[in-house]
């Protein structure tokens, strides 16, 4: 796996920051997981769903973000990112 | 210390530096806003949380948007966090440009853009209570 990736190191480590509801699924607002290469946005939220089943019951309200900018599913991941979920903002 | 221009703060809003931070000789109009509580019925305050690496750099980012749409402009913007009463203020926007239509326009535009996309939520708190309601 990760053949055609120019990565150095094979493991990729990540920070994940949830909020709201997402936080609360999870007990925990700040987490840090490594990841194998190719990994992307979805397949990390799927990661985490198999830890807290809950957080699936969130997909249809979940928003994502890698590094403070608003993420689609497919993304894939890098070593160092900060990777979010969060539910629809309501700020102002 | 400069006021920073857009900034996640826990701290009391004030609207009168902002006003000056984008204050310039070319610009005729500076429009300043004050988001605050609303009075709702079973409601006493508002508790507010922010993504605020994330926050900051969405307001910066919408500021830019804006800027390409209704020409140079000078935004400043100061959301708060935590617990809000009622008639406590929550955003604090400044917008300078050379002619009122646009400074207007951009601080209305501001405020959409910033509930569609700035990670910022707020959930009621009932009087007495200490909730966690979505709102």
């Amino acid at each position: 796996m990760g053949a055609g990736n120019a990565r150095v190191s094979g493991a990729l480590r990540v920070t994940v920051k949830l909020f709201g509801a997402f936080r609360q699924a999870a007990g925990a607002g700040s987490l840090t997981r490594s990841l194998a290469p190719g990994s992307t946005l979805e397949s990390l939220w799927l990661d985490l769903c198999a830890e807290w089943p809950a957080l699936a019951t969130l997909r249809a309200a979940r928003l994502a973000a890698i590094n403070f900018e608003h993420a689609r599913a497919d993304r894939a991941l890098a070593d160092g990112d900060e990777v979010a979920f969060f539910p629809p903002v309501s700020g102002g | 210390m400069a006021t920073p221009r857009f900034l996640i703060t826990a701290e009391p809003l004030a609207l009168e530096p902002l006003l000056a931070a984008v204050a310039a000789a070319e610009h005729g109009a500076v429009v300043g806003f004050l988001g605050v509580v609303r009075a709702e019925a079973g409601l006493a305050a508002l508790d507010y949380e922010a993504y605020a690496p994330m926050a900051e750099r969405q307001m910066a980012a919408i500021a830019a948007e804006l800027g390409a749409r209704w020409g140079p402009l000078a935004l400043a913007a100061h959301h708060r966090v935590g617990r809000l009463a009622v008639g406590t203020p929550s955003l604090a926007l400044a917008v300078g440009a050379p002619h009122r239509a646009a400074a207007f326009a951009a601080a209305a535009a501001f405020v959409d853009r910033l509930k569609e996309v700035v990670p910022i939520w707020k959930s009621a708190v009932p009087p007495g209570g200490a909730g966690e309601e979505p709102r």
